[in-house]
């Protein structure tokens, strides 16, 4: 599976969205579009440094790594490549 | 015998000659030792949990203790016929304590020697000595608030949430509004503050600089101009899960200063946590102020971190021992749940 769609698949399995029956884009803010409490945020970098093998450093914690389906994948293959 | 000097957050009883007197499978009408349902009343108004872990069959066992009528103090019995040892694991696990805050009685040092050579961390006593529980120091807990006294019943009433949740077949957002959660944010009272105490020295986790205060220094803070200190509650309709959230914000000038935030790691998964947050952002932007945030790494708080970045907080300064100070532009305050009913009062 491509790694935008396993990243979307992911956040569809566990961001607790505002509208249910809203279809998100891969470049649609998910801090908009749902609930992102620590937890979510938790399993997300989990699942990140787990499924990718990549460290996430205390650095990278910029939201603007996370807002979106796009910018996640970014940050994967940034960190992958390095 | 451990040398734990924490206090017992859970006693796990053995059944047969230390509960009660006899066998159960040996077909012994076996009845409560004398004093034993005092014992375990006793320790249960402290708030310290109960359970227990017994070679037996578990309906059999499960039924003489409803006949006995003690069977709603013990959560999460280990009742079958594996080594004590992995009965302990599971009962750790379960209630999610340090296993040196767990006292363990049983009547055959067999026993008690096994579950040692594994979890040499766990104390274990020989069950003539039951009648000394409730003078034991590690037994006497430095305070008894009105969530202590409710604690088995906030467990239980977690136990039903974990099985609704694992039935039910819906999306997330729908299982999380049945819950009909209420989450009420206000200022310290002085009632308030012995929970509030035993919240800085409970909660590891979730606790955004990782410092403890005592009473009377919370006391100054909920009598001074200078700062507010705020308490959160939560209940769902399976019950309450008594006061659970702490935050003490400094007054200044032109800017508040969240000097502490910690949340109870059993509201870990509904989101409260940010829903704190996302109040104390809203309520320094409408006082015009910026907003200081105190932050430790401890070891033990990553999710904190975690959610001051989600939360837009972006590091000003950090040194080598791990204090960073954050700051937060009010640009991006998330608004709080739907599945959440918020009551700021």
């Amino acid at each position: 599976m491509e790694l935008k769609e396993k990243i979307r698949k992911f956040i569809e399995g566990n961001l607790v969205v505002f509208e249910d029956e809203a279809e998100f884009g891969d470049s649609d803010n998910i801090f908009e579009m749902g609930f992102v409490n620590s937890l979510f945020a938790m399993k997300l970098v989990n699942y990140i440094e787990e499924d990718f093998g990549i460290e996430v450093a205390n650095d990278d914690l910029e939201i603007s790594n996370f807002s979106s389906v796009d910018r996640i994948t970014a940050f994967i293959a940034e960190k992958q490549s390095a | 015998m451990s040398e734990s000097k924490k206090e017992v957050k859970v006693v796990v009883w053995d059944l047969d000659n230390t509960l009660w007197d006899g066998t159960l499978v040996e077909g012994d009408e076996v009845r409560l030792k004398p004093g034993v349902e005092e014992v375990i009343r006793i320790l249960d108004s402290r708030g310290i949990l109960q359970s227990v872990a017994s070679k037996n069959n578990f309906d059999d066992a499960m039924n003489k203790l409803k006949e006995l009528k003690v069977d709603d103090y013990f959560i999460y019995p280990e009742i079958h016929w594996n080594a004590k040892s992995t009965s302990l694991a599971a009962i750790q696990k379960n209630i999610n304590v340090g296993m040196d805050t767990i006292l363990f009685i049983d009547d055959q040092p067999f026993e008690r020697e096994e579950v040692e050579s594994v979890h040499p961390d766990i104390t274990c006593i020989d069950a003539a000595g039951y009648r000394t529980l409730p003078d034991l120091p590690r037994l006497n807990p430095r305070f008894i608030t009105t969530d202590s006294a409710r604690r088995r019943k906030m467990y239980q009433d977690d136990i039903k949430r974990k099985v609704e949740e694992e039935e039910f077949e819906g999306p997330a957002e729908e299982f999380l509004s049945s819950l009909n959660m209420k989450f009420v944010i206000h200022e310290a009272r002085e009632e308030d503050l012995k929970r509030a105490e035993e919240l800085t020295v409970r909660t590891n986790q979730l606790n955004a600089t990782g410092k403890t205060y005592d009473y009377d220094e919370l006391n100054a803070f909920r009598l001074s101009d200078n700062y507010k200190l705020i308490v959160c509650e939560l209940t769902d309709r399976y019950g309450s899960y008594g006061k659970i959230g702490l935050a003490l914000i400094e007054l200044k000038e032109k800017h508040w200063h969240l000097r502490l935030l910690l949340m109870s790691c059993r509201v870990m998964a509904r989101g409260v946590g940010t829903v704190v947050m996302s109040y104390i952002m809203q309520e320094t932007k409408k006082a015009g102020k910026t907003l200081l945030a105190d932050f430790k790494h401890t070891g033990r708080n990553r999710q904190m971190y975690v959610s001051y970045k989600f939360g837009n907080f972006k590091e000003v300064s950090s040194d080598d021992e791990g204090h960073v100070l954050f700051e937060n532009d009010l640009s991006m305050i998330q608004p709080f749940p739907p599945y959440i009913d918020v009551k700021i009062m």
